[in-house]
């Protein structure tokens, strides 16, 4: 189980540095560079500029250099607010980030689950429509819509909320349920499902023939097994998540990391852009990681074999 | 004996008469009332999308600037004259912009599940057929592609090769479609892995290979058509994801360029007057939901007529 | 509670409160419930007139029609028919696990020690199954839970049931493991169920269908899914457990060997009907009815001569939907006439305790 473990973790080395290539090549394959502004600068200035940022070394050259300093922990300057290193930014931001990714990620499984659950002991009947209906509303919703919907009403109609920034909890409402809005429903859905699943099987039907309580055979029985399943969606849940906390930072005016995002692909900033990428893609393995062996450790067919 | 039974002998029923596998589960799907409606929503889509934009009132990058001066500058409401649903700033129909959407959607529905389903299906066979090196290769690569941000990623693709003349097909779309695509097939590939796995080991492989059959006549005739089941489920469930991106993406500006009209940059244009004229945003967001909706249902329909565990043992 | 017979204290006329039958049943029920053990009937089960039905798309399907039997405390009565025949679903209808939808016990009664089985409330069954009723079923690896140990899933009934201590009731458990034959059970006690093999799987099961040491345990197809060499090992076990505790065993299978060698009575179902029954000597040695020739005549005997054909019985049997009043075996019976199928024949006595449903075999009837 150890050995598993570690292996598992030490495979995301190959993977950042394989993501790693392939971003820094089409990074550079996209026309344009990081000084193109409204006004053309002179060729002279541009010249001296890539010398100076040794962006006229050939390619293999820069992602060598890169990568060097990378492993050193220095993520270079940035092309684009040339007076801040790209550590600096990064460092600024990421923690809002990650605190509404994990805000968003805890209001998805804390609705989410329940929700699911109650749909399917209330199958077809009263709790099962309302969930469904939520969960109908959650996926048919893109998150930007839902930001919208939910400014529009209880920010600038009913006034209840900010409309964007993150000066305190009030500034933090609105974009969690507009991110979680989507994960919600597909967790939901998920364990309604398999929750149904669990119904139909024997062992359920031999803890009916104890004489338990229906309300034994839920608890004990059915949500441990019908919770199974559902870990392996949270590994996509997460990678929405990370890349799609951008668009509400974006939309929420938010101080994280996200807005760079787009504009640094548009301001050509190799560096913050690098970056940027490498933080999403190690995210995204890291946590895709921990619930693999999460998974592997709740079910005691895997734990124990 | 009885010489005058009146009695009609009664006759012992016959078991029913097993229908294929492939009716019994189009039975199972069309009682499903919720994948009907999915179905019906995804017919209406497919309708709008073909035949809509000649059915348009408008070509959609046509403006009306004459109704707009008459109405004050302003877009013209739904209900005016010769505009269903109104119109935006610049005198274009809503509607007939709403149709090159739909348009643009179904597209993306096809040629994203057709990318995904080229790459994921052939690179899943091997892995799952041949298993070994072969298997740990393609897996390690699809946790490559796993990982990477997708939304980044595909930003990425249509930004650097927007001048090429692959980059130009389509209005740029036809970049936009293959990327999501290609961030796309892991999960494909992975389920028809998981069911080569599976049934490689059955008998009825045993036997074909006793007689000789070669391994891609294994594969393509007997393994494929019987795991195919959960990949027809999650390409119809890919559907959503895709139009999803696609929205997203063009919310942010990325792929469909004005004049062409996807419904996300249909929102991100309307959302300026969002106030004032709310149905520039109301009415693709609508369209968006119901396309998302109506394959959802859908795919959980053919996902519990496919299956038939899921129907219940009695 | 008023009983029937009570005045009411008014300060009106008194009236007297009529109670519902159902009512006194259940009072009576509980009242059997609460003073525990005991015989309290001339059988330990009995049921008249069972039918269930299942409520589907396609129809009704009459799984269980009209079915009558007893089992006498401490005896082991047999069910015996192919697959589809209802033997299964009768057993779930003693104990009301039936799912419902679809399905549903229609009419009959059902006498379990003296007590109204259908009329009791949810919680009263619940006191029964588990601890008067115990269940093994037929394949263990699915019917346990994969993600709690053995020794949780046994603990369970005994913790529901007998309210003993923490400790009282582990060492209950050792001892369950230890009669069932698995060895080391104080070790094995916190492992899981995939950890055991199948042969050891099902014991575990018995031992939670013993747990609470119950009067009936109802055994549907226990060694099907098992090992033809671990088969003969689980069975007597079963054997074994069941007349050191006395306790009587409906024995399900479509094994006529094993019926034969575990049972004391015999009960034949076809399509949903008894079709014959008596005790094991008796039916295993002079059948009354077509059907039942046909079952042991399939059985391949050390005495066939190699290279004939298996005898079987052509055929299939009829789907339980819109049944007409004739006799359902009628379609595969070679000894079928215009009687069988223009009326379905009774279940009658043929010598005693032996009866059988063929108009052809009764007296009268054209075979001798």
């Amino acid at each position: 189980m150890i050995t598993y473990i570690g292996r598992r973790f030490l495979w995301i080395i190959p993977v950042l540095f394989v993501v790693s290539i392939i971003t820094f090549s089409l990074m550079h394959a996209v026309p344009g560079g990081p000084w193109d502004r409204e006004k053309k600068l002179p060729d002279a200035t541009v010249a001296r500029l890539n010398a100076k940022y040794g962006l006229d070394d050939p390619i293999y050259i820069q992602y060598v250099t890169w990568a060097g300093k990378f492993l050193q922990g220095d993520l270079g300057p940035s092309y684009r607010y040339i007076d801040r290193s790209v550590n600096d930014i990064v460092a600024d931001g990421i923690w809002t980030t990650v605190q509404l990714g994990v805000m968003a990620f805890l209001l998805s499984v804390i609705v989410g689950i329940p929700l699911g659950i109650f749909a399917a002991l209330g199958h077809n009947r009263g709790p099962d429509y309302l969930s469904t209906s939520i969960s109908i509303v959650g996926i048919a919703t893109p998150s930007f819509v839902l930001a919208m919907l939910l400014i529009v009403f209880f920010a600038v109609n009913l006034g209840w909320f900010p409309t964007g920034g993150w000066k305190g909890p009030q500034y933090w409402v609105l974009p969690t349920i507009a991110l979680a809005g989507f994960p919600i429903a597909v967790i939901a859905r998920y364990t309604r499902a398999s929750m149904l699943e669990v119904t139909r099987k024997d062992f359920i039907r031999t803890a009916h023939s104890k004489g338990l309580s229906d309300q034994a055979v839920v608890s004990r029985h059915m949500i441990r097994n019908a919770l199974i399943p559902v870990v392996t969606i949270l590994g996509p849940t997460l990678a929405f998540l990370v890349t799609g906390s951008f668009i509400i930072e974006t939309i929420f005016g938010i101080p994280g990391i996200g807005r760079f995002y787009v504009t640094a692909i548009g301001t050509r900033d190799y560096g913050l852009l690098m970056a940027m990428t490498m933080l999403y893609a190690f995210a995204v393995a890291f946590l895709n990681v921990v619930v693999d062996v999460l998974y592997a450790y709740i079910d005691p067919r895997i734990r124990y074999s | 004996m009885a010489t005058n039974t009146t009695v009609v002998p009664g006759q012992i029923a016959k078991p029913k008469a097993s229908v294929g596998p492939w009716r019994e589960a189009a039975g199972r799907l069309f009682r499903n009332k919720l994948a009907i409606v999915g179905l019906f929503l995804v017919s209406g889509l497919l309708f709008a999308g073909i035949f809509g934009p000649f059915l348009a009132p408008w070509p959609y990058q046509v403006q009306d600037l004459q109704a707009v001066f008459a109405n004050g500058g302003r877009p013209l409401p739904p209900f005016s004259p010769d505009h269903l649903l109104g119109t935006d700033q610049l005198g274009r129909d809503l509607l007939s912009r709403m149709l090159d959407g739909a348009r643009i959607s179904v597209t993306v529905a096809f040629v994203v599940q057709m990318v995904i389903i080229f790459i994921g299906v052939p690179l899943g066979a091997l892995a799952g057929w041949y298993a070994g090196l072969m298997d740990s290769t393609i897996m390690r690569f699809t946790d490559v592609i796993y990982a990477f941000p997708d939304l980044l990623f595909i930003i990425l693709l249509s930004v650097a090769f927007r001048e090429t003349p692959f980059g130009q097909a389509l209005d740029g779309l036809f970049l936009v479609f293959v990327a999501i695509g290609l961030v796309g097939w892991v999960t494909v590939a992975r389920l028809t892995r998981g069911q080569i796995l599976s049934l490689k080991e059955t008998e009825f492989v045993e036997a074909a290979r006793a007689i000789g059959v070669s391994d891609r006549n294994i594969v393509l005739k007997h393994l494929l058509p019987n795991g195919i089941s959960p990949i027809i489920v999650a390409v119809t469930l890919g559907i959503p994801v895709a139009i999803l991106a696609e929205a997203t993406l063009a919310y942010i500006g990325v792929g469909v360029q004005p004049p062409r009209a996807s419904w996300g940059s249909l929102i991100a244009e309307g959302q300026k007057s969002l106030r004032s004229d709310p149905h520039l945003v109301t009415f693709p967001a609508i369209a968006i939901a119901l396309a998302l909706i109506g394959f959802t249902f859908l795919g959980d329909g053919l996902r519990d007529a496919l299956d038939p565990k899921l129907k219940g043992k009695q | 509670m008023v009983s029937a017979n009570e005045e009411v204290p008014t300060g009106e006329s008194p009236t007297i409160v009529e109670l519902s039958s159902d009512e006194v049943l259940r009072e009576r029920n509980a009242a059997v419930l609460e003073a525990g053990a005991g015989r309290k009937a001339d059988h330990l089960l009995e049921v008249r007139g069972l039918s269930t039905h299942f409520f589907t798309p396609d129809g009704v399907v009459q799984a269980v029609d009209d079915v009558d039997f007893e089992v006498g405390y401490g005896e082991t009565l047999g069910l015996v028919g192919e697959s589809g025949c209802g033997k299964s679903v009768t057993a779930l209808s003693i104990a009301r696990l039936v799912a419902d939808p679809p399905g549903k016990i229609v009419s009959g009664s059902i006498q379990f020690d003296g007590i109204d089985v259908l009329k009791l409330s949810d919680v009263d069954m619940r006191k029964l199954r588990g601890k008067e009723i115990g269940f093994i079923f037929q394949d263990p690896l699915t019917s346990l839970n994969p993600t709690l140990t053995i020794g949780y899933q046994i603990g369970e009934s005994i913790r529901e049931h007998l309210g003993l201590s923490a400790k009282a009731a582990r060492d209950r458990i050792i001892e369950l493991l230890a009669k069932v034959g698995i060895p080391r059970p104080a070790d094995r006690l916190n492992d899981y169920p995939h950890q055991f093999s199948g042969g050891m799987r099902q014991r575990v099961m018995i031992a939670i269908a013993l747990s609470c040491d119950p009067k009936l345990i109802l055994a549907d197809e226990p060694t099907t899914a098992l090992d033809v060499t671990i088969q003969a090992q689980i069975l007597e076990l079963i054997q074994r457990l069941s007349s050191e505790f006395q306790t009587a065993v409906l024995l399900i299978t479509h094994d006529l060997g094993i019926a034969a060698g575990m049972c004391d009575r015999v009960n034949v179902m076809y399509a949903g009907r008894i079709v014959e029954t008596g005790t094991v000597d008796t039916l295993f040695e002079d059948p009354r009815m077509p059907y039942a020739w046909g079952l042991l005549d399939s059985l391949p005997r050390i005495d066939d001569v190699r290279g004939d054909r298996l005898r079987t019985i052509e055929g299939l049997p009829p789907l339980l939907i819109n049944v007409p009043d004739a006799c359902r075996f009628n379609p595969r019976c070679s000894y079928a006439r215009d009687r069988c199928r223009e009326s379905e024949p009774q279940l009658t006595e043929r010598e005693p305790g032996h009866s059988a449903r063929c108009w052809a075999t009764e007296p009268g009837g054209w075979i001798e």
